[in-house]
């Protein structure tokens, strides 16, 4: 009976981070120099890296589809508004509020949103965001309707570094938030935890049968990908100090699920790159032709799921598979 | 008397098709158990009912003594019942080591655990790997699921039941669709199991039945028609007339 | 009353949008987030027709209707058709990128202003009854609206084409196999989908408006006639639609601070509520 030893390396390998990642990271620096007239456009890029991010966790890695990821980001930038402004206007206590509210909605609906089939789920979520969306629209007293919420005053962040003009803080506030939280999903995504969504995703039918509870996990990484979102809605508040009712429009959410798609699914850097790309493609070609911008983002969403389904990060891999071989 | 699994008439309808009759079913505890019938009998059906994959129309399931009829699949693997899927039930885009410690993971309730990578789960992954090893997997612990050929696909879907430590184990026709060589390996394996683990087995291959199982059920039109000893089994003209008709059909 | 009578207007209106989607969702399994995309395409070719070329209503809410019925031909054969089986996030994907053309083409060709057109003499006005003030055109609606959900109750249930189109669907490979031209039944039944849903964009215009934001204004109305009513159920969605009608009309009347809320808890709480059998077909998948 041979019994040789399976090679353990390549799982010991799978979470160590590599150079590429590390060279990604000095992006954020690099831009900063390149870029200084452009830091409130490269702080917002971060803000929606940010919130794909947070649909990555839910769609990428355990495969629930959502329409209206929007009502949690929303529910964050309203969250860390009212907090600052009657008052508390303590940056990390902002992100911590919108995060508890966005996580509390989102585990509370998750027992809605898990139940039935994916097309349940796109309108169960979908109907959630429009919910949300009209109570927005129609609280106007509190939340200024389609005016926006106004009068939102920040502090300085830890006490410290307080919001300039140029937008310096806010850029490195956002990237400082981004990044922390990054390297938070990536330990989970890489922890048994997120080798047990990642099985949801791919087989749902065999998970029970080595005694997996799909539904606490799924639970769970609602809850996390609505606290995620909600993190980033704050920081769009805070940075911007002001929250447009836009916070929980479906073209929101529809955007986002384009962005994510657009950089690859299931692969953290999926989402912050298809984002980058999502959001320097808006920039400049709204510039040249702001009204029909759409129809090309329509025609390059197409394009993606009928020839692209991996995204910006699919075709590279494949590109460097071919490479080697 | 240690009947480890039992039904109490069970019976399962959909719409108005009887698929399981009042079966009533002791398997002991050690046993190496044979659920035998003609397609359409209700076999997978009855597993599907054991391993809370369905929920029966009335009747019961027992396990270790307990009533465990209400009980959720994963609740249910958790107390000792693990089953195997008749076609392949697999994680495609894992690799083979990962896939079995996933399985492991979810034994040791380390399934929720978020903050440490999986390799630092020494215990979960060694674990693996010795399965794995046991099962002469140990060249292709790397590879992904899906590039693999049907037979070690097969093991696989036997490993991830194994990686629960199952102390019964319900085998839904493990060598369906594996050359009658691969086969033989694949009843190796499972005859190597320990004692301790009860097995219900399905399978179509008579001479396998035979050769493995201390015990033996014939389903026909999902009821049970009878149960015995393979030798009384093999003498038993009611079974012989069920597969004397399905021999002339097939 | 009137409340009641103009709320049925509307759900007949949803119901001629709605039919087709709940067709392709049910009957297809397809979830085409662009239909309102057909419908407006449908308006789009009734509101020109009759302000440059002078056709009457009665012949360019049809000729909308045919336009839209052969741009569903076109796109099912070229695209849509590669995404039959695919999951339904890719479906959703992909109508959103049809959307967003749509919209962005619509914008490009008429402009941002809502189109208005002017219905014949013999539609307007009010019919008195006492307690009631029946306006013309809401009858037509209705009248229209029962006519053809009781056709294609009977093009679904009682004709050979019905009932080829539940075999390809049930079972497409045997249904090939008993000679049935798989393809050619889905196409067909995409464009009567499209085509019902611009007829339905044509007749609309004089309630909901025609802008080219309309596809995705109006898509989560759609989508709960569906939810509500059962994909691929044809009586389901004009009970649903006329409900949903209802409900809107009367929540804007009595209610009107809460706007779109009421039927979005609607919605929300029916899927809570019976989140299978909702779906009937589709969520077996």
């Amino acid at each position: 009976m041979s019994t040789t030893a399976p090679d353990l390396s390549p799982l010991r390998r799978a979470a160590a981070w590599k150079t590429p990642e590390l060279i990604f990271w000095l992006l954020p620096i690099a831009a900063y120099f390149l870029f200084p007239k452009s830091l409130s456009l490269l702080s917002q890029m971060a803000i929606t890296a940010l919130f794909a991010l947070s649909l990555d966790l839910i769609l990428g890695y355990a495969g629930i589809v959502s329409l209206g990821h929007a009502a949690f980001f929303g529910l964050g930038a309203y969250a860390a508004g009212f907090l600052a402004k009657y008052g508390y206007g303590d940056p990390l206590l902002g992100l911590a509020v919108g995060a508890l509210v966005a996580a509390i909605v989102g585990y509370i609906t998750s027992f809605l949103v898990l139940r039935g089939s994916d097309l349940t789920r796109l309108m169960v979520t979908l109907g959630v965001a429009m919910m949300l969306y009209e109570a927005a629209n129609k609280l106007t007293e509190f939340t200024g309707g389609v005016d926006g919420l106004q009068g939102v005053e920040m502090h300085q962040v830890i006490g410290l570094f307080g919001f300039d003009l140029y937008g310096k803080t806010a850029y490195w506030y956002s990237i400082g938030v981004l990044f922390v939280l990054f390297c938070l999903a990536r330990r989970v995504v890489n922890s048994p935890f997120g080798l047990s969504l990642r099985g949801i995703k791919q087989n749902v039918r065999r998970m029970p049968a080595i005694g997996a509870p799909v539904n606490g996990r799924l639970t769970a990484v609602y809850t996390l990908g609505a606290a995620y979102a909600g993190i980033a809605g704050a920081l769009l508040t805070q940075t911007t100090q002001f929250v447009s009712l836009d916070v929980l429009s479906f073209p929101r959410s529809a955007e986002l699920m384009l962005m994510l798609v657009l950089g690859g699914s299931g692969r953290l850097y999926g989402a912050l790159i298809g984002t980058m790309v999502f959001m320097v493609a808006h920039h400049y070609l709204s510039d040249l032709n702001p009204q029909y911008w759409q129809f090309w983002l329509g025609a390059v969403l197409v394009l993606v799921v009928l020839f692209a389904r991996d995204g910006v990060m699919g075709l590279a891999q494949k590109m460097i598979k071919a490479g080697k071989s | 008397m240690s009947a480890v699994l039992q039904t109490r008439n069970l019976v399962k309808k959909f719409g108005g098709f009887v698929a399981t009759n009042d079966v009533s079913l002791n398997i002991e505890r050690g046993a190496r158990h044979a659920l035998i019938g003609p397609n359409g009998a209700g076999k997978t059906t009855l597993i599907n009912l054991l391993s809370g994959f369905l929920e029966p129309t009335s009747g019961e399931v027992v396990l270790k003594g307990e009533i465990v009829t209400k009980l959720a699949q994963h609740q249910r693997v958790k107390r000792g019942m693990v089953r195997t899927f008749q076609i392949n039930c697999l994680f495609a885009e894992m690799t083979v080591l990962e896939a079995v410690s996933l399985a492991v993971c979810e034994r040791l309730g380390l399934g929720g655990h978020w903050w440490r990578p999986l390799a630092a789960q020494r215990d979960a992954v060694d674990e693996a790997a010795a399965l794995l090893a046991s099962l002469h997997l140990a060249d292709v612990a790397n590879e992904q699921t899906r590039n693999l050929a049907y037979g070690k696909q097969r093991l696989i879907e036997i490993a991830l039941a194994l990686a629960a430590k199952p102390q019964v184990l319900l085998l839904d026709e493990p060598a369906a669709g594996v050359p009658t060589s691969e086969s033989r390996e694949l009843f190796e394996t499972i005859a190597r199991l320990p004692r301790e683990v009860t097995i219900l087995l399905i399978e179509h291959d008579m001479d396998l039945v035979f050769r493995f199982a201390d015990r033996i059920s014939v389903m026909v039109n999902g009821a049970l028609l009878t149960e015995n000893t393979p030798d009384e089994i093999a003498r038993d003209k009611r079974v012989k007339e069920v597969y004397l008709g399905e021999a002339l059909d097939g | 009353m009137t409340i009641i009578f103009d709320g049925l207007a509307a759900g007949m209106l949803l119901f001629l949008i709605s039919v087709g989607l709940s067709v392709t969702l049910g009957l297809m399994n397809f979830v085409n987030l662009a239909h309102g995309a057909f419908a407006m395409l449908g308006g789009y070719v009734c509101a020109l027709l009759l302000a440059r070329a002078g056709v009457p209503f009665l012949l360019a809410a049809p000729a909308g209707a045919i336009v839209a019925a052969l741009a569903g031909v076109v796109l099912e054969r070229t695209l849509y058709r590669r995404l039959y089986g695919a999951s339904h996030l890719d479906q959703v994907l992909f109508s959103i990128g049809i959307n967003f053309m749509a919209i962005s083409a619509a914008h490009y060709f008429f402009g941002a202003q809502q189109q208005a057109i002017v219905l014949p003499d013999f539609l307007r006005g009010q019919i008195k009854l006492p307690g009631l003030d029946v306006g013309v055109y809401r009858l037509f609606l209705i009248v229209i609206g029962l006519t053809l959900a009781l056709g294609l109750q009977w093009l679904v249930g009682s004709t050979r084409f019905g009932a080829q189109l539940r075999a390809a669907v049930d079972n497409p490979r045997a249904a090939r196999g008993l000679g049935i031209n798989v393809e050619r039944i889905f196409t067909l039944t995409f464009a009567l989908g499209s085509g019902l849903a611009g007829l339905g964009g044509a007749l609309g215009i004089e309630m909901l408006g025609l802008d080219p934001s309309f596809p995705l204004k109006y898509i989560v109305s759609f989508l709960i006639v569906v939810a509500v009513g059962g994909s691929g159920n044809i009586k389901g969605s004009l009970i649903a639609s006329l409900m949903l009608g209802l409900f809107d009309v009367a929540g804007k009347y009595y209610l009107p601070q809460a706007g779109a809320f009421v039927i979005y808890v609607v919605m929300v709480v029916m899927l809570i509520a019976r989140p299978q059998g909702l779906f009937g077909r589709s969520a077996a998948k």
